[in-house]
């Protein structure tokens, strides 16, 4: 749809306010992997609680505005060996690099990390050498 | 006070998420997809988000967050090979399915069995990390000795 870009421009704003809130607020990178990671380790039980408020409320906010916004379906694979895959390499690598689309790319681009910048590079060229393996030549999605 | 921080963030991230179009795989696929039909609206996500966050992380130079001490101090670990591999790992998930962590949990009460069967992968993927690595660890060193 031609309005795509704006719903995408609104939509990444809201996002850059999210990681400007948690940050100013409570000092803290709004990292979905890290958070939602966070939720496992109980060592300190403070930052636990934020976390499980955190992934809680990214839970339950679309949950209740998906209708009122007529916002569509996900078109996520029926495979379950693809998406189950998929879902273990998104988990071992955002791990294993520490961050994931909104801590290296949100956060860390704009603090001009090279870290950031370097992980964010890394993944979307995976990402398009893995949409051109599994859709193009093997016709797996 | 930290908590409700937390609740506004997470909600206002969700919302931010679903409007922008990126719980629908498609899209995210779409932008991935350079030889396919290719779909711009990643690029403005990225570049929207751009905005408060910069503003945000040159507010952090002259004062300091509402509910702690001090920010977040830069990782100095510099480009190593966990990054990488891990950033390889995680596109080609990205990449296959067309959901990454954020959008997943944003999506799961609309997603359907697909996306709570991703969710569960990933949570599984992350917890076994360590473990993982330790085997890869190995493993090389195996190689090497015979090599």
């Amino acid at each position: 749809m031609p309005m795509d870009w704006i719903y995408g421009l609104v939509g990444g704003v809201l996002i850059g306010c999210a990681g400007a809130f948690l940050l100013l607020g409570n000092g803290r990178v709004m990292g979905a992997s890290g958070l939602v990671f966070g939720m496992f380790k109980t060592t300190d039980r403070r930052i636990w609680i934020e976390n499980l408020a955190f992934v809680s409320a990214l839970f339950i906010a679309p949950m209740l505005f998906v209708r009122p916004l007529n916002i569509g379906p996900t078109h996520a694979s029926e495979n379950v060996i693809v998406v189950a895959i998929a879902g273990l390499a998104v988990g071992f690598g955002t791990r294993l690099a520490n961050g994931c689309t909104s801590g290296h790319g949100v956060c860390g681009i704009s603090r001009f990390s090279l870290r950031g910048i370097a992980a964010t590079m890394a993944y979307i060229l995976a990402g398009a050498v893995s949409v051109v393996v599994f859709k193009h030549l093997l016709g797996a999605i | 006070m930290r908590i409700l921080i937390s609740l506004v963030s997470g909600a206002l991230f969700g919302l931010g998420l679903i409007i922008s179009g990126m719980t629908d795989t498609k899209k995210v696929q779409g932008w991935l997809d350079i030889f396919g039909e290719w779909d711009p609206t990643l690029a403005f996500v990225m570049g929207g988000a751009m905005l408060p966050m910069v503003i945000a992380w040159k507010a952090t130079q002259v004062r300091t967050p509402l509910t702690a001490d001090k920010f977040p101090a830069a990782n100095t670990a510099g480009i190593d090979r966990d990054l990488i591999i891990g950033s390889v790992f995680f596109g080609i998930g990205w990449g296959l399915a067309g959901l990454c962590p954020g959008p997943a949990i944003a999506s799961l009460s609309f997603g359907g069995s697909s996306g709570v069967v991703f969710a569960s992968a990933m949570i599984i993927g992350m917890l076994s990390t360590r473990r993982l690595q330790a085997f890869f660890r190995k493993a090389e060193n195996t190689s090497k000795t015979i090599t």
